[in-house]
């Protein structure tokens, strides 16, 4: 089953439909919002809150479940979700920070920028290509970063 | 119906409905969810000698398919089913915000920083392109955004990702009380 890899376009379809499906609830529930982000950075509302801790709890009981039931996917093959490195950690606190002081000046995290393009806020195409960028600056200086 | 929908969907609505996603992925086809990994696609695009873009990046077409959604998404969100109301942030944020020079909060960001003329000015500048570029420096550093670190990552119990989204939280107070009043 697993052998048939897909180069049939129609395996992208339900990617798509995810992409859309994503786009709406990122609109309808305002994370895309500058205000938003800045709601939450400053603890004067529960929502943005609200929405990480409920999609966080969502996520980890159901990935549980799958890892508990050793789960495969619809290809037959098992899931398996790789440990990540932590190394120092330096990357993770470092690289952390850097990306949260982009989130609170442009108000919106990778998926977010799509979406509000799609929104008519077009001048967040700078801001993809800017961060585009950003993630090329990083692979030409990650030899000489602290990781 | 879709009166109903255009109103803003509450934390307990859209939390749920994104987190679901995060098995949907993995039961579908093994996947990952992690958007930000389609930055690095983008850049393994372009041809380059950089270590870290050597690799096909027609392995994520899937990723990238589906952030061509979220776009597609967004336009029907805007187009079907706007809510005609301001975002609804609570008064606090907006007197904070009005107090750093904001007034127009009609739209989901504020026109007058996030427009193709505000690129002309130094706040939109710093706004728009410094902060994208930070946002892509600072997520393939940390080994991924909000979805990959926050969401997936937390759900699968990674103390990486709980260290990330701490940074993420830091760099967020910092930019929003030191920076802001600055940039503003």
């Amino acid at each position: 089953m697993s052998d048939k890899k897909p180069n049939r376009p129609m395996y992208l379809l339900p990617y798509l439909l995810i992409g859309i499906y994503f786009g709406i609830v990122f609109t309808k529930s305002e994370v895309i919002s500058w205000f938003r982000i800045q709601e939450m950075f400053r603890f004067q509302s529960f929502h943005m809150y609200g929405i990480i801790g409920s999609a966080v709890l969502v996520a980890l009981l159901s990935v549980q479940w799958i890892k508990r039931t050793k789960k495969r996917d619809l290809d037959g093959v098992e899931i398996v979700i790789p440990p990540k490195d932590m190394g120092t950690g330096t990357r993770y606190w470092m690289g952390g920070t850097i990306f949260g002081l982009g989130w609170a000046l442009t108000g919106a995290c990778p998926g977010p920028m799509f979406a509000l393009v799609g929104n008519g806020i077009t001048v967040m195409v700078v801001a993809i290509v800017s961060a585009v960028a950003g993630t090329f600056t990083y692979g030409v200086l990650r030899s000489r970063l602290p990781h | 119906m879709i009166e109903f929908l255009s109103q803003p969907w509450p934390w307990y609505v859209a939390g749920p409905l994104i987190g679901i996603v995060v098995p949907a992925l993995l039961l579908l086809g093994g996947k990952q969810f992690g958007i930000s990994e389609n930055l690095r696609h983008m850049c393994a695009m372009i041809p380059s000698k950089v270590e870290l873009f050597q690799y096909d990046w027609k392995s994520g077409l899937w990723n990238l398919t589906l952030i061509f959604g979220v776009v597609l998404g967004g336009w029907i969100g805007v187009t079907w089913l706007e809510n005609p109301d301001p975002v609804a942030i609570s008064e606090a944020t907006r007197s904070d915000l009005a107090a750093l020079g904001i007034s127009n909060f009609s739209g989901l960001v504020p026109s007058e920083l996030f427009s193709w003329e505000s690129l002309t000015s130094g706040p939109g500048i710093i706004l728009i392109v410094v902060g994208g570029f930070l946002v892509g420096f600072g997520t393939r550093y940390a080994g991924g955004c909000t979805s990959g670190h926050a969401i997936s990552g937390l759900a699968d119990l990674q103390l990486p990702s709980l260290i990330a989204v701490i940074g993420f939280f830091a760099g967020g107070l910092i930019a929003t009380y030191f920076l802001l009043p600055i940039i503003l």
